[in-house]
């Protein structure tokens, strides 16, 4: 009998917490938007990059985060006025990127975000700050040297990706297409051999082949099928943000700290990147 | 404002739904049988096979869907290299998450029947074996079909979730209704529209399912 | 061990037990050992991809925020939904066609949508309609997906293990004077929840493993999400899957051990009621449990001991 009356009380309790909370969230609408990082001065700067993408954007077991986009989103945001411990990474993944920038979640994005006419409506690009170009990656003693090899080869990227449509509409009509929800997946496959060849931006896949677990048994057929121009990302008419992220990264490649950056993240990865790219220069 | 759909030929939006009814039809086919055969195991006189059911149904119903389909690609297609009588690599991923939808949903099945085979009362299998009926012939021709008969409406529950659940098989990359979905939200920046579409499409193949399993369990139960 | 299906084993079917069983047995480990050899072959077990879960930062950074992000959102959904999921389904029975009309609608149309669609939205809604911040977003678009979605199937289970009920209590509490609400609060919805406990608890399951939906679109880094990231890191793809699919199985283990504890507990307090719930009854009703579709367990055919 007590237990029935507790768990009745709880119940009640729990209904009542329930609209309580409803009601709370409707109270708070005065500060609508500014948890999306003010403009320079704030205590915090949200950036968006990638959290798993070796070479660019990798979350480390310490916590802390590595690769290019890190270091250029660093660079970038001490000219915005902010020192790296006020820089607050958000992971956004691919599909996300556009939303997370409409909705002010974060200031902007570095995240292998490459410019092209249908993001551009959505969203205003800085930059370009590097160069990649579409590739494959292929086991080291693989015989895949053209596109037109894939033709009968199983091929793998990540869902929803234009870049394997691309090779399979334009290159090689007769190649298999696999799709995983992450480059890591796609990667395994290639060790074990279900999977030919995988196809992303040299950039990234450069960052897997240089892995520890993976060193040497991959190569990049090097066959620059596409180009990449990797921008910043910002809220589609936030011009002041973007015309301070353009004057960073012009300063970050006159005072050589790009070059440093591209040493210190594609060095081990072995991969010739291009020279940096001058600002508003998007390579067609 | 729905100008874009057109835009969209691989898959088209009935071509992704038509998908999803496929991946629906064959999985639910398929763990039907697979999830008899378990519920026969969890009652059988052999204690290993009961174990085996036991064991098999608290694994299988403990893991996440998405975990279950990517391994059957990562493990079955990439370690095993186990092609599913496939030549093509997209009705292999086809194959092998019908594969992963029958293992999962089976433990379901199994755990609908078997209380489907505790309504039955205890009467009609003591009657059964006092005619001398074996344990397979009470199973096959006593309890089974009255079971069948008092859990469709769990059944039906079953079958509405595995339609939603097969939305899981864009993981590895068939491209059934919410592969197309995840397309269209990351090009069109319209995801509330985008949503609702597939939404209602959801709801055109659950509710209808629902409602006739609904009343078929009405008219096909045992009257005691 | 006997059960009502099959004789106690005589002599012969002791034999014909221990034959089934060795085959069994010797199956299952060829299929064990062949699928070790494969993975052997394929250099699944090699040390150094193993070697990162040994190390405390391989946890601390990776996979128990992703846990804890889990186990959050599935606890609040389960706290918000209960008691929304006994009102829906108590409202269906209302004597009231206002009542029981809107709230059948709102769970027939919320079960109909897949799970991930309503975080989606939910997620707009925040960011559209409320203050709350980016970082909070998700889980609440998160919990509140779930929360539609399992309170709709908990309200149908709880409607059912009403229905379920025997006639007598309902006219037993009238005949002392208790008013509706009163019977439906001691009497009815105490004895249904107790009912009903297979079906809700593994609609709890659901839950737990429905977080990992909202990794998918909305960015909540649940376990599976921080799987990503670490296996990212440490280039181990498949023991990742592995070692996250064990996490999964053992804290829904505890949960369905916890919830068979509490039920036993519950069965022997009712025992004086002498409630005997004809589970065809429920079997018979449109609906019951989600995926788990579970009834009552009566117990009769298979014994205590095997479940």
């Amino acid at each position: 009998m007590k237990l029935r009356k507790v768990s009745a009380a709880a119940a009640t309790a729990l209904v009542l917490a329930l609209t309580a909370t409803a009601c709370g969230g409707d109270n708070g609408d005065g500060d609508s938007g500014s948890d999306g990082g003010s403009t320079s001065g704030g205590d915090k700067i949200k950036v968006g990059i990638k959290y798993d993408q070796p070479g660019l954007g990798l979350k480390e077991p310490d916590g802390t985060f590595s690769g290019f986009d890190v270091d250029v989103a660093t660079y970038v945001a001490k000219e915005l006025g902010y020192e790296a411990d006020q820089i607050e990474f958000v992971e956004t993944k691919s599909a996300d990127r556009e939303n997370a920038l409409e909705r002010e979640d974060v200031k902007f994005i570095a995240a292998t975000y490459s410019i092209n006419d249908e993001r551009a409506k959505l969203v205003d690009f800085a930059g370009p700050y590097l160069l990649a170009h579409q590739d494959l990656l292929v086991k080291a003693d693989s015989d895949i040297t053209k596109g037109t090899d894939l033709n009968g080869k199983t091929l793998c990227s990540v869902t929803g990706s234009t870049s394997a449509e691309n090779v399979k509409k334009e290159i090689a009509p007769d190649a298999q297409l696999k799709e995983y929800g992450g480059y890591s997946e796609c990667i395994a496959g290639l060790q074990s051999g279900a999977v030919d060849a995988v196809t992303t931006d040299d950039s990234i896949l450069a960052g897997f082949a240089s892995q520890e677990n993976y060193k040497g048994q991959f190569k990049l057929a090097g066959l620059k099928l596409s180009n990449e121009n990797y921008g910043i990302g910002v809220k589609k008419g936030d011009t002041a943000t973007l015309d301070k992220i353009n004057a960073a990264l012009e300063k970050m490649v006159s005072e050589k700290a790009w070059e440093t950056a591209v040493k210190d993240n594609f060095g081990p990865a072995n991969y010739k990147n291009e020279p940096a790219p001058k600002i508003g220069d998007i390579v067609k | 404002m729905f100008d874009f759909l057109s835009e969209y030929d691989d898959p088209t939006l009935l071509g992704a739904f038509w998908v999803t009814i496929q991946l629906t039809l064959f999985s639910a086919l398929g763990s039907l049988v697979l999830g008899t055969l378990l519920a026969a195991m969890r009652v059988s006189p052999v204690p290993l096979m009961r174990g085996f059911g036991t064991v098999y149904v608290n694994v299988v119903r403990n893991i996440p869907l998405t975990v279950i389909i990517v391994f059957t690609s990562l493990g079955l297609a990439d370690i095993f290299l186990w092609t599913m009588g496939a030549d093509d690599v997209k009705l292999q991923a086809f194959r092998l998450s019908i594969l992963g939808f029958v293992a999962y949903t089976a433990a379901f099945v199994c755990e609908a029947l078997r209380s489907g085979i505790n309504t039955v009362p205890v009467g009609q299998a003591e009657a059964a074996r006092a005619i001398g009926l074996s344990f397979s012939q009470v199973l096959r021709l006593i309890v089974l079909p009255q079971a069948f008969r008092s859990v469709i409406g769990p059944l039906a529950n079953v079958l509405i979730a595995l339609t939603k659940n097969t939305t899981v098989a864009a993981a590895i990359g068939v491209t059934e209704a919410a592969y197309l979905m995840k397309g269209m939200i990351e090009k069109e920046a319209q995801t509330l529209l985008i949503g609702a579409i597939f939404a209602f499409g959801f709801v055109v193949l659950t509710l209808p399912t629902g409602l006739f399993l609904g009343w078929l369990s009405k008219r096909l139960a045992v009257k005691r | 061990m006997s059960s009502v299906l099959y004789d106690a084993p005589g002599p012969r079917a002791k034999r014909r037990n221990v034959i089934l069983t060795v085959v069994f047995v010797v199956l299952l480990s060829l299929l064990l050992w062949w699928v070790w050899k494969l993975m052997d072959d394929k250099n699944q077990w090699e040390w150094k991809l193993w070697e990162p879960f040994t190390t405390s930062q391989a946890w601390t950074t990776y996979l128990l925020p992703g846990l804890a992000n889990t186990l959050k959102a599935a606890g609040l959904a389960m706290v918000i939904a209960l008691p929304l999921g006994a009102l829906f389904g108590i409202s269906r029975l209302s004597d009231h066609l206002w009542v029981r009309i809107p709230a059948g609608a709102v769970v027939e149309f919320f079960r109909a949508i897949p799970v991930l669609l309503l975080m989606l939205f939910a997620n707009e809604f925040y960011d559209r309609y409320t203050a709350v911040s980016s970082e909070d977003r998700p889980l609440y678009a998160v919990v509140t997906g779930l929360v539609l979605y399992n309170a709709s199937v908990l309200a149908e289970v709880v409607r059912a293990g009403i229905l379920a009920l025997p006639k007598g209590q309902t006219e037993a509490a009238k005949a002392i004077g208790l008013r509706k609400g009163q019977t439906m609060g001691t009497i009815l919805l105490p004895q249904a929840v107790t009912v009903m406990l297979p079906a809700i608890v593994s609609q709890l399951v659901v839950i737990v493993k429905d977080t990992a939906l909202g990794g998918v679109m909305i960015g909540f880094t649940e376990l599976l999400n921080g799987r990503a990231t670490l296996a990212a890191f440490y280039a181990n793809v498949i023991p990742s899957f592995i070692v996250v699919a064990i996490i999964y199985i053992i804290v829904n283990f505890i949960i369905t051990s916890f919830a068979s504890w509490l039920e036993q507990r519950l069965r022997r307090r009712k025992k004086s009621t002498g409630a005997v719930i004809p589970a065809a009854a429920i079997g018979g009703s449109t609906a019951t449990g989600g995926e788990g579709g579970g009834l009552p367990g009566l117990q009769t055919y298979v014994q205590k001991s095997d479940t």
